[in-house]
């Protein structure tokens, strides 16, 4: 069984890498000059000619305008949060690896798991602290610029940090046993091939075709970041927006920008068992390494 | 009750102490026909050795020999095809094991973004050194090794042959029974494999038992007590160097000295003369200075003195010749 003490002391040295290797500081400089942007972008919404003047649009229509702008930025973030959660995951076990800096940590009183799930444990508080720093801000700006708030601000970073640990662990997996580009490229590809499997699947119930629903099931089983991205769509969108939407039935479900229910509760419970899963195959397969 | 209580106190007590007897008196490390392969590849073919407590062991091949593997499998980072072992009395593969062994791997780089003395105080840290001696213990290591002034510099900036002695003071924190040493002197110049040797002696009077691996005939020459040869993953030799090279051979230089007092030192033992230097045979280590006393009373000049003229590197040649 893997003791506490040594898995924190790696889940630490996780996080101390990423913050002394500048990548923290990077991303962070430039979430920020992002956020700053949109900010004026939002600021600029409340005039119906564009950005410098014109009429001011009506309050109910501005939050509407600024609940749908929102969700695109939400994707911009989280398709950046995707590659910074691949970029740190990817590396991580391969590169100590390759130094052999895992034989001097190994052949200390430390077991392997306790190795990965310390890794993981750091890699986690990086993702869900980027994701919560920045949402927060973000909707801290909306708020202050147009004075729309979505209807649920935790589900939504809780749902956009889901996606990035959803892509961290699988690179995490790779790691174990593919150099760093390799395990970074794969999760990549799949990220976008499940976003994509989400869209065949919305146009599969538009047009009644079981066969592309159940390739849109099947790339949420496999990888579950579109179902978690529909999540945080559903958090950020209005009442009269969902209502609109169900009343366009399903010929609205293709959208990948929007979402009519939450996500259900067996699909977060195959979530929570799909983490256990590759966790459970990360210490696995580590394990069974020939260091 | 309390009676009871003290009995089963002192009885524990007694049996503590055994086991730590049985442990003190067991080798540093033994093992019985130890192999590993990788699929076809043989990577260790049945290492059977002992190393004893406190000695420094060599252990002697050509790259790809099988070294690496060996240490691997000693400290329980691979696990053995066949065969089984024991380090410092216990099972291969023990994780409380590990608290007291050090190792210095081969061609490793420590963490480019951390400092010396971090480097040092994380492996204080997975050693589970007390935190009240992190500072005294890095110190001491460092000062061992002679990177105490640049303790505070990030890895980044350090040579080489400075990352190896990092790698060596790591190797050292907390002083344990045994220390695997994995090709330490490869990366480093004439200054630094000096200084590695005066580490390993200062280990060796620490009662420290030392597992040198090394592909260096001189550097194993220099400071084992007991070497094994090893080649394509199998012990070819063992034992004492003197065991080894014989430790009865003895080349002298001599001038002076005509054909037939030349001929006459076969007296010590089976001579050759190439000239200018004599090479005695089957000469005991003991006999050498009445051989130099015999040489100069017939009037020889003698200009140099070699017992054990034989070399490490001779004699791995000669065990591989066969194969090679």
């Amino acid at each position: 069984m893997p003791e506490l003490a040594p898995l924190l002391t790696f889940a630490r040295l996780t996080i101390w890498e990423a913050s002394r290797r500048r990548l923290l500081v990077a991303v962070l400089v430039l979430t920020l000059i992002v956020i700053a942007a949109t900010g004026w972008g939002f600021h600029e919404l409340r005039y119906a000619n564009g950005p410098g003047g014109g009429p001011e649009v009506g309050e109910v229509q501005l939050r509407l305008i600024a609940s749908q702008v929102l969700i695109f930025i939400v994707f911009l973030f989280s398709a950046v949060l995707a590659l910074m959660s691949v970029l740190v995951g990817a590396p991580s076990i391969s590169g100590d690896v390759e130094s052999n800096l895992v034989l001097a940590m190994l052949a200390r009183p430390v077991r392997s798991s306790e190795l990965v799930l310390g890794k993981w444990l750091g890699l986690a508080g990086l993702v869900v602290l980027y994701s919560a720093g920045a949402g927060i801000l973000e909707l801290i700006v909306v708020d202050w610029t147009t004075g729309y708030v979505p209807p649920s601000p935790v589900g939504l970073i809780a749902y956009v940090a889901s996606v990035g640990l959803v892509l961290m662990t699988l690179s995490l997996l790779l790691s174990t046993r593919l150099a760093g580009m390799t395990a970074a490229i794969i999760p990549l590809a799949a990220y976008f091939m499940a976003w994509v499997g989400g869209i065949i699947g919305g146009i599969g119930s538009a047009i009644g075709n079981q066969g592309l629903i159940t390739t849109g099931v099947v790339s949420k089983l496999l990888l579950p970041t579109d179902g978690l991205w529909r999540g945080a769509v559903y958090a950020m969108e209005p009442a009269s927006v969902v209502a609109a939407m169900r009343a366009a039935g399903t010929a609205a479900a293709g959208n990948p920008f929007g979402a009519t229910d939450a996500p259900a509760p067996p699909f977060l419970a195959w979530t929570a068992v799909w983490f256990t899963l590759v966790i459970g195959l990360t210490l696995w397969s580590f394990r069974r390494r020939e260091v | 009750m309390i009676r009871t209580s003290i009995r089963e106190q002192v009885v524990d007590l007694q049996e503590r102490q055994a086991a730590a007897a049985t442990a003190a008196a067991s080798p540093a490390i033994h093992c019985v026909e130890l192999s590993k392969r990788y699929g076809r590849t043989v990577a260790l073919a049945g290492l059977t050795m002992t190393v004893p407590r406190g000695e420094v062991f060599g252990f002697l091949g050509p790259n790809g020999a099988g070294k690496t593997t060996a240490v691997k499998l000693l400290l329980g980072l691979v696990s053995p095809t066949g065969g089984e072992g024991w380090v410092l009395g216990r099972p291969l593969g023990e994780v409380a094991t590990r608290r007291r062994v050090g190792y210095l791997p081969e061609l490793f780089r420590y963490q480019p973004w951390l400092r010396g003395g971090e480097v040092l105080r994380l492996h204080c840290e997975l050693a589970r050194l007390p935190r009240a001696t992190w500072r005294e213990e890095t110190a001491r290591v460092l000062e061992l090794v002679g990177l105490s002034d640049r303790a505070r510099d990030s890895v980044r900036t350090y040579s080489k042959g400075m990352q190896q002695r990092l790698g060596l003071a790591v190797a050292l924190l907390g002083s344990p029974e045994l220390v695997f040493l994995d090709e330490p002197t490869s990366a480093l110049d004439p200054v630094g494999r000096y200084d590695v040797r005066q580490v390993i002696h200062h280990l060796r009077e620490a009662g420290t038992a030392v597992f040198l691996n090394s592909h260096l005939l001189t550097e194993v020459e220099m400071v084992c007590d007991r070497v094994a040869m090893v080649d394509r993953g199998r012990v070819i030799a063992t034992g004492t160097l003197d065991e080894l090279l014989g430790g009865q051979a003895c080349r002298i230089r001599v001038t002076g000295l005509d054909v037939r007092q030349r001929q006459s030192l076969s007296a010590f033992g089976h001579s050759e003369d190439d000239g200018e230097w004599i090479v005695v045979r089957g000469l005991d280590a003991e006999r050498v200075p009445d051989l130099v006393a015999e040489v100069v009373r017939l009037g020889g000049r003698v200009y140099a003195v070699e017992p054990r003229h034989q070399t490490l590197e001779d004699r791995f040649l000669e065990l591989l010749g066969g194969g090679h």
